[in-house]
């Protein structure tokens, strides 16, 4: 038998008033899989992992992480279940240094985030910290505070952070929005190249179809708040309908 | 400034010359020296939260428990162990908080900073109010202290309670620097930075700061039972919202980057305020005023700021001496 999905959501609906940010969304995502989310601005895709991750309540639907319902649950449970996100904006301590962010998700990974005893900087930590950063090309920024990182690096750290979890499921909000199109696709192969070294299954959402296209295994196309189609690039990002949502033309 | 390492030449040369310094000091100066370490422990509770950017106007009231701890010991069981009672002061201290703390931890700045006001006053209240049990504004007397069952002969008692105070003061700094080089330590300072990412690492703001609440009601009750024993009288006042803004102020005047920051402001704001109420009795809080205002504007990270940089120059030269 197969092994339940990662992921899983029923008939996931949220309402804004009249807006529908999610209606009736099925998915389901598999161990391995890099799916990217395409859409216009306004067709749900971060709402949808705003509910996933437990940020918004649904009004209707389930949510089934590694086969168990897990609606309505708070983000810090979310992420101890093993589902990490990043963020549009990066969420970053911007007074503690690059180190000590990834120190600190690492604490949080071996369950000793609130001991208050220990050291943070101890030797295991260390070195996985470094190695964390390495793959993330954000070595040499370890002792320097946050605040001193460029926009391309504050992407990266925020997703750094999430991966120094070692979560079973990665949700990235637009990796690449807020940097130039020169750094777009550096940063996006330094990440898929993280992604595919250590199998981590990986969602990213992305309203740039040239991103989506290049690295996508499997793409989910939304619209109004519904999946208008799911299956690989090639075949998505030429169904007429996907088109006309996402770019304004067939 | 790294918390993650205790500055150990500031903390040895420090250390030395307090534990010298008793034997060239007046009784009266080996007085003030004493309080200003017992207040530092206090101090430290409101530099814990500094560093998360939170600011508490009602830490006194620890520091009340403490004391008070003291002085219903000694009025109802005629006991006055000095040893024995700074653990009772600081698991009382860390139990008040540990009540308090679980309405506390829900909230941040504004709303921080005025309930924690609001909780010190109505302790106020009550120790001014039951007279029958606090002896209102007149207080408790204390007495001597004993140092497990031995009682000092008298001409060494400032010396009992100076090293007495040292030796938990120097504790305490070893205490307080662990549980800030700790994971719980970084996600305090995290915790004024961003509080989304500390939620979605899985780890629970909350705790983090219902557990420095604890820390800082134990430190609050240990320096109460200090300044109780060293002053040898305890009065409502210490649970007075002034009494909790001369901690922030002291916390703010000393730094609070370093554990010794608050030690450093501690002992200047007891010899500012002693010398500034000799020379202008009438005045002496609008030189307070003055110093906080120049402390703001020029160097906002204390005393212990203007040491660091000091201290960095020093380095700086002696690196450029050729061939070294």
């Amino acid at each position: 038998m197969r092994e339940a999905a990662i992921l899983k959501t029923v008939d996931l609906t949220k309402a804004f008033g009249m807006v529908m940010a999610a209606n009736r969304i099925n998915v389901e995502i598999h161990g391995g899989e890099l799916v990217g989310i395409v859409g216009a601005n306004g067709s749900g895709k971060t709402t949808f992992l705003n509910l996933i991750t437990g940020y918004l309540t649904p009004d209707h639907g389930r949510i089934f992480l590694m086969g168990e319902d897990r609606a309505g649950l708070p983000p810090r449970v979310i992420t101890r279940l093993g589902i990490a996100r990043s963020f549009q904006i990066p969420q970053l301590y911007t007074n503690l240094s690059v180190l000590d962010s990834i120190l600190l998700s690492l604490a949080a990974q071996a369950d000793k985030g609130t001991s208050f005893w220990g050291p943070l900087y101890r030797q295991p930590w260390i070195s996985e910290g470094m190695e964390t950063l390495e793959r993330f090309g954000l070595k040499t920024y370890a002792r320097r505070p946050v605040s001193e990182l460029p926009e391309g690096g504050r992407k990266l750290l925020d997703i750094a952070l999430s991966f120094a979890l070692r979560p079973k499921l990665l949700l990235m909000d637009e990796p690449t929005s807020g940097v130039s199109i020169k750094d777009k696709f550096q940063i996006m192969d330094t990440l898929i190249k993280v992604v595919q070294e250590t199998g981590l299954t990986t969602l990213f959402v992305e309203h740039d179809m040239e991103v989506v296209q290049r690295y996508g295994r499997r793409v989910l196309a939304f619209n109004d708040g519904r999946v208008i189609a799911d299956g690989g690039p090639e075949a998505v990002l030429t169904d007429p309908e996907v088109r006309k949502a996402v770019l304004g033309r067939a | 400034m790294d918390a993650t390492r205790l500055p150990l030449g500031p903390t040895v040369i420090g250390g030395a010359f307090l534990l010298i310094v008793p034997f060239v000091l007046p009784d009266w100066m080996k007085f003030i020296v004493t309080l200003a370490m017992a207040k530092f422990v206090a101090v430290l509770a409101v530099a814990l939260f500094l560093r998360a950017n939170q600011v508490t106007f009602g830490s006194a009231m620890f520091y009340a428990v403490g004391a008070y701890t003291v002085g219903f010991s000694v009025k109802w069981f005629h006991f006055g162990d000095m040893v024995v009672l700074l653990p009772v002061g600081a698991l009382l201290g860390a139990g008040m908080a540990a009540l308090v703390g679980l309405v506390m931890s829900r909230y941040r700045e504004v709303f921080f900073a005025m309930l924690n006001l609001a909780f010190s006053m109505m302790l106020y209240g009550v120790l001014l109010k039951l007279y029958w049990l606090t002896g209102g504004t007149d207080g408790l007397g204390v007495g001597v202290p004993k140092f497990l069952g031995y009682v000092p002969p008298r001409e060494y008692l400032r010396d009992f309670l100076y090293y007495t105070t040292l030796g938990v003061a120097g504790i305490v700094i070893y205490v307080v620097y662990r549980f800030l080089a700790s994971p719980l330590g970084f996600y305090l300072r995290a915790l004024g930075d961003n509080e989304i990412r500390i939620e979605y690492s899985g780890e629970s703001v909350r705790h983090v700061m219902y557990v420095t609440y604890i820390v800082s009601g134990a430190l609050g009750g240990v320096s109460g039972v200090l300044a109780a024993f060293t002053v040898g009288h305890i009065v409502p006042e210490y649970s007075f919202w002034i009494q909790s803004g001369d901690f922030v102020f002291v916390a703010l005047l000393g730094g609070y980057a370093s554990v010794l920051g608050p030690l450093i402001g501690s002992i200047a704001f007891e010899f500012i305020r002693t010398y500034a109420s000799k020379y202008f009795p009438n005045e002496w809080q609008m030189t307070l005023g003055i110093i906080m205002l120049a402390i703001i504007l020029f160097r906002p990270g204390g005393l212990w700021a203007i040491y660091e940089s000091l201290a960095s120059r020093f380095r700086r030269r002696s690196s450029e001496v050729p061939g070294a």
